[in-house]
């Protein structure tokens, strides 16, 4: 994580190599918040699908309040706010927490849309043939559901991804910081953010691709 | 009809009101439908027809009044009340409504498994005795939008089926279709209701109705207005609601 600023000759392979332990970081902490993100998100779309008004309520409330501030500001929350209140938080909780709340947000407002989307009429034949609430959610709306929801759901992952820059705030030396620093040191700033910038491709790309492969298969209903 | 040798009560219902805001759409119901008959219930749009059938699955809430199945009393917030109920109370929608993701068969073997806990195996072959019936068992693992209107309706109509319910309840299913696809779907009703099946079934197909129903049921403004035999009813309409009603349908 650390990197001296010293005064040294840096080849391209050092600026490289440098930059690759960095993007650790940032892979591991764009997984966190997929994960996190996806999971918390998916709960509480559960919860806002029924018929519960209050329940309802206070998840609108929650993706209104992650959504309407800065990823920064909720980062610097985590980190500095929570330790006012005397609970000590690592750089690493802090992280885990404000990007997984923040992307649980967006990713169940993504999704109540796409749950939205689907006709009525799928709940009604779902409900007539005495399918629990659950049972009507998990096979008949989700399946449908994740469908149209892989590319805006792909679309903020990406996001997310480049997000990631922001946990620099508190600590965290990721591809960005990185760039930043390194240039520093060598007074390359064209070669290092070249670096930096193939460095996101190569970890967005895939999931663009996967997504394209994924959306291509649910797609198909006749085969 | 003559098949029937059940005479209890199938669906009992008593004084139902039911309101959408200021609304009243459902005007003091009372209805008392035996085992095996088959109703058509017709009347002008807006007149309360689907919102009728609807209270008798659960699809919508009533505001008072009694609602009775089998005898038992519809509680609309007791799920496990619930539950049972609409596996004895089948519905087949106008638009089909068939799972677009899911094949023909899974469409019709899914509700069966959850549910009722039957084994895959013996829900495929249930399946494709239901396909057989509806005269559709090569489309058993085709999707749903491979098949043309009449036939999504009649897979609709398999799904219904396969949790055995004792009614059934059809809300203009064939409003939906091509002229020509309506005579496929109006012949499996046909057949269900000479096998016995109680039916309750929104129609505008006058023809159909008058040869198929024991009675016909005119509803206007969220009551029953009017109802008897198809023959008495469409011949001698005694209130001038219906006479003016069907006048609207053969001009
Ligand atoms: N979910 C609803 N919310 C508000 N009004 C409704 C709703 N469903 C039906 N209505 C109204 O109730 C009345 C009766 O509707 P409906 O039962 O569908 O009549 P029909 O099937 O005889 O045409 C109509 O005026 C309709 O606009
Ligand atoms: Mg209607």
């Amino acid at each position: 994580m650390y990197l001296v600023r010293r005064v040294v000759e840096f080849s391209i392979w050092d600026i490289l190599r440098n930059l690759l332990l960095a993007a650790r970081w940032t892979i591991v902490l764009s997984l966190i918040a997929f994960v996190g993100g996806g999971l918390v998100g998916l709960g509480l779309l559960v919860v806002r699908t029924t018929q519960m008004r209050v329940l309802q309520r206070a998840v609108s409330i929650y993706v209104s309040l992650f959504q309407g501030t800065p990823l920064l500001m909720q980062l610097f929350l985590a980190y500095f706010g929570l330790a006012l209140f005397g609970v000590e938080t690592s750089a690493w909780t802090a992280a885990a927490i404000a990007l997984t709340l923040y992307s649980s947000a967006f990713l169940c407002e993504i999704w109540h849309g796409c749950v939205q989307a689907i006709p009525k009429g799928q709940w009604e034949a779902a409900q007539s043939l005495a399918l629990n609430f659950l049972e009507q959610l998990r096979f008949i709306v989700l399946p449908q559901a994740a469908r149209i929801a892989v590319p805006p759901t792909v679309g903020f992952l990406v996001q997310v991804v480049k997000g990631t820059a922001l946990a620099s705030v508190i600590g965290f030396v990721e591809l960005t910081k990185a760039g930043t620093m390194i240039t520093n040191a060598t007074f390359k700033p064209f070669v290092v953010f070249t670096c930096v910038g193939l460095l996101y491709f190569l970890i967005c790309y895939p999931i663009s691709a996967y997504a394209r492969k994924l959306e291509g298969q649910l797609h198909v209903y006749s085969r | 009809m003559s098949t029937v040798v059940d005479s209890t009560t199938a669906i009992d219902i008593q004084g139902l009101y039911k309101s959408f805001g200021q609304v009243r759409v459902l005007n003091g119901i009372d209805l008392k439908i035996a085992a095996g008959e088959v109703i058509a219930i017709i009347g002008k749009s807006g007149s309360g027809k689907s919102t009728l059938l609807r209270c008798i699955n659960g699809l919508e809430s009533f505001d008072s009044g009694q609602l009775f199945v089998q005898g038992q009393p519809l509680q609309y917030h007791n799920a496990k009340a619930m539950r049972t109920l609409r596996q004895q109370v089948g519905m087949i929608f106008q638009s089909f409504n068939l799972f677009p993701h899911l094949t023909v068969g899974q469409n019709i073997m899914l509700a069966p498994t959850l549910v009722q806990g039957i084994s895959a195996q013996n829900a495929k072959t249930r399946a494709l005795e239901l396909l057989r019936r509806v005269g559709l068992a090569e489309k058993i693992d085709a999707f749903p939008e491979q098949l043309s209107g009449g036939q999504q309706q009649r897979v609709a109509i398999a799904r219904a089926l396969a949790m055995s319910p004792s009614v059934l309840l059809c809300d203009e299913i064939t409003s939906a279709l091509d002229p020509e696809l309506v005579g496929e779907v109006l012949a499996v009703v046909e057949s269900l209701a000479r096998d016995g099946m109680t039916l309750l079934m929104v129609t505008h197909e006058m023809g159909f109705a008058r040869k198929v129903s024991d009675r016909v049921i005119f509803m206007h403004q969220g009551r029953v207005h009017e109802q008897g035999a198809p023959e008495t009813l469409f011949q001698y309409p005694r209130t001038p609601e219906l006479v003016q009603f069907l006048s609207s349908l053969t001009s």
